[in-house]
């Protein structure tokens, strides 16, 4: 916890600290325990007070947190018999998004999620969790054999955007990404989607479109990244935490707009101070949305998963304000 | 050196707004000739820009436009206000363009042949795709299907999807591509026609999924900006890319026609595909 701190953790990592030393002390006196007593409170009450009042920026930096579970930790603490599915059967097999056969709960699924990676190694493996085009191409491919074989599928978000690049605008990134829009929204099979971590832009669309769309609580999906809207918008990507804030890119906005269906809630002081936990959450929503899905009739479900989407917009016709 | 002279001479002699600078080969072309070519510059075959009025000239049977949706506005759901307020900014916009929003949708005819349209207009927010420019879209796909109309958008966006709608923008790409899947499904036919610049959101979206894509000569056509790259890779770009002829190398799209002929080349398609019945 003291290594790992964001900027806005200080005055808990202080305390922390200050803890600890108490903690370590041989000398210490029965007025020091009573002291080390009040601090944990103080601890307990100054993370909660800290945490329910993050700015959206502060957000976007919990999102990134280098210990923060990937698709790699929710595969290891929620799946069982996890058979990975490599590659696109065209150009390459891009790691930057994992594919694969796993149960939960004993329930058979497809799952297919981003992964950043953890160390330096594997982060430049996977091209940091941002996928090209032949990352979308794998996605479809392996959720169309969950279509045939009668499989649910499940896709966990965590990706900072499509790979920027000149291969991966040769081999057409825009083109993977509508693809997977298209194809996604006829996919004859329940589709459930979390964002676990970073929603980024067209990115995270392309393996977000589903029959229920899900965010953790510190987690955040964005049109652009707020350094890319800050440069563009007040020509300085200094200016991030503002774009950040004017984005509304928070799992609270983006519930507000009905754009995600549920907030998940993480432990205190996020998700990476308690993975398990978090995978427990995660888990138990995916349950549940199985179970809410599963009874659906094909028809159904794919009348629902278009009405979802074509519901989304606000604007005026006329002087009628429209929010469909 | 020598050539800069010449050219600060040249437009010097000329009164001011004679002349104009071309994107695609740096020279300075007279513009009354690019408007007699139809915006396309007569020296490298550049195809400018044009508003979606002029496109609907071009393209369409005289007078048979018939506008739907035209009193959709945009409003401001997230309350975005950057240096200046996203209502604001859509004023300016409106006032530029004399257009109340980034798209112009409706039926009109090609060769006598009734379709469905859309156009979008760069100069509104960059062609942008936001709630506005979203819904039109979805609604003339699905009534293109419920009309049995064969489907021609002609996009050009240089922002794709618009931020000051934050997320809402973003999810305008699946409701679009939803509606172009129930369409494809369903028999219909979309011929996409990308004109300069045709990136992110758009082109990741509705823009890619005709069944026929065309493009017009030398149009920036893309995911990533080629300025985002550049920063990424800290090296120059390839002489011509992510320009049309780029993509069709690439295999991307399926033709280049020159905006002279446009017209006769859609129309051709549409009688190969969707002949009258
Ligand atoms: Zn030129």
């Amino acid at each position: 916890m003291i290594n790992d701190g964001l900027p806005f953790e200080k005055p808990i990592l202080d305390l922390a600290r200050k803890i600890e030393e108490l903690e370590n002390n041989p000398s210490a006196k029965e007025k020091d325990l009573e002291t080390l007593g009040q601090l944990r409170k103080m601890y307990d009450d100054l993370r909660r007070e800290i945490y329910a009042k993050l700015t959206p920026w502060e957000r976007v930096l919990v999102a990134r947190h280098p210990q923060r579970p990937q698709t790699s930790d929710y595969l290891a603490l929620m799946v069982d018999d996890f058979v990975e599915l490599h590659g696109d059967r065209a150009f390459r097999d891009d790691v930057a998004i994992i594919t694969g056969l796993g149960k939960i709960d004993g329930k058979r699924f497809l799952i297919v999620g981003h992964q950043k990676g953890k160390t330096t190694r594997e982060r430049l493996s996977r091209s940091f969790g941002c996928p090209y085009p032949e990352g979308y191409r794998k996605a479809l491919v392996k959720m169309k054999l969950a279509e045939k074989c009668g499989l649910p599928i499940l896709t966990l978000i965590d990706t900072p955007g499509a790979h920027p690049g000149i291969g991966a605008e040769e081999r057409g990134q825009a083109q993977a990404i509508a693809a997977n829009l298209y194809e996604l929204a006829r996919l004859k099979t329940p589709i459930i989607c979390i964002i676990i971590g970073e929603g980024g832009s067209g990115g995270a669309l392309g393996i977000a479109v589903g029959d229920k769309l899900s965010i953790l609580e510190n987690a955040y999906y964005s049109v652009i990244s707020p350094e890319g809207c800050a440069a563009i918008l007040w020509k300085n990507a200094e200016n991030a935490p503002q774009a950040a804030a004017a984005l509304h890119l928070t799992a609270k906005d983006l519930l507000e707009l009905e754009i995600v269906d549920e907030v998940l809630q993480e432990p205190l002081g996020g998700a990476h101070r308690d993975p398990e936990k978090t995978a427990q959450t995660v888990k138990e929503a995916i349950l549940r949305y199985l179970g809410e899905l599963q009874p659906l009739s094909t028809q159904e479900l794919l009348e629902r998963r278009y009405k979802k989407y074509r519901h989304l917009g606000r604007f005026l016709e006329g002087a009628r304000e429209v929010t469909l | 050196m020598a050539l800069r002279r010449f050219r600060f001479r040249r437009k010097k002699e000329m009164p001011d707004g004679l002349w104009m600078k071309c994107q695609g080969c740096n020279q300075l072309v007279f513009k009354k000739i690019v408007e007699e070519h139809l915006s396309v510059c007569p020296e490298c075959n550049f195809h400018f820009t044009i508003p979606a009025q002029k496109r609907i000239e071009l393209l369409l049977d005289a007078g048979t436009f018939q506008e739907r949706y035209a009193d959709m506005t945009s409003i401001d759901p997230l309350g975005f206000k950057d240096r200046i307020t996203y209502a604001e900014r859509l004023s300016a916009e409106q006032e530029k363009t004399g257009l109340k929003e980034a798209a112009l949708v409706g039926t009109g005819k090609i060769e006598g042949r009734q379709i469905m349209f859309g156009v979008t207009d760069f100069n509104f927010l960059a062609g942008s795709l936001g709630s506005v420019m979203g819904e039109k879209i979805t609604r003339i796909v699905e009534e293109a299907q419920e009309e049995g109309l064969s489907l021609v958008i002609v996009s050009g966006s240089g922002g794709g999807a618009r931020m000051q709608e934050g997320a809402l923008s973003l999810t305008q790409m699946a409701k679009t591509s939803a509606a172009i899947a129930r369409f494809h499904d369903a028999g219909g036919l979309y011929i996409s026609i990308l004109t300069n610049p045709c990136m992110a959101g758009v082109m990741a979206s509705f823009a890619s999924l005709g069944d026929v894509v065309i493009a017009e000569p030398k149009a920036l056509i893309g995911f990533t900006g080629p300025r985002v790259i550049r920063q990424t890779i800290q090296a120059e770009l390839p002489e011509g890319f992510q320009r049309s002829e780029f993509l069709l190398e690439h295999g991307l799209i399926d033709m280049i026609v020159n905006r002279k002929t446009l017209k006769k080349e859609v129309a051709r398609l549409l009688n190969y595909l969707a002949p009258a019945s």
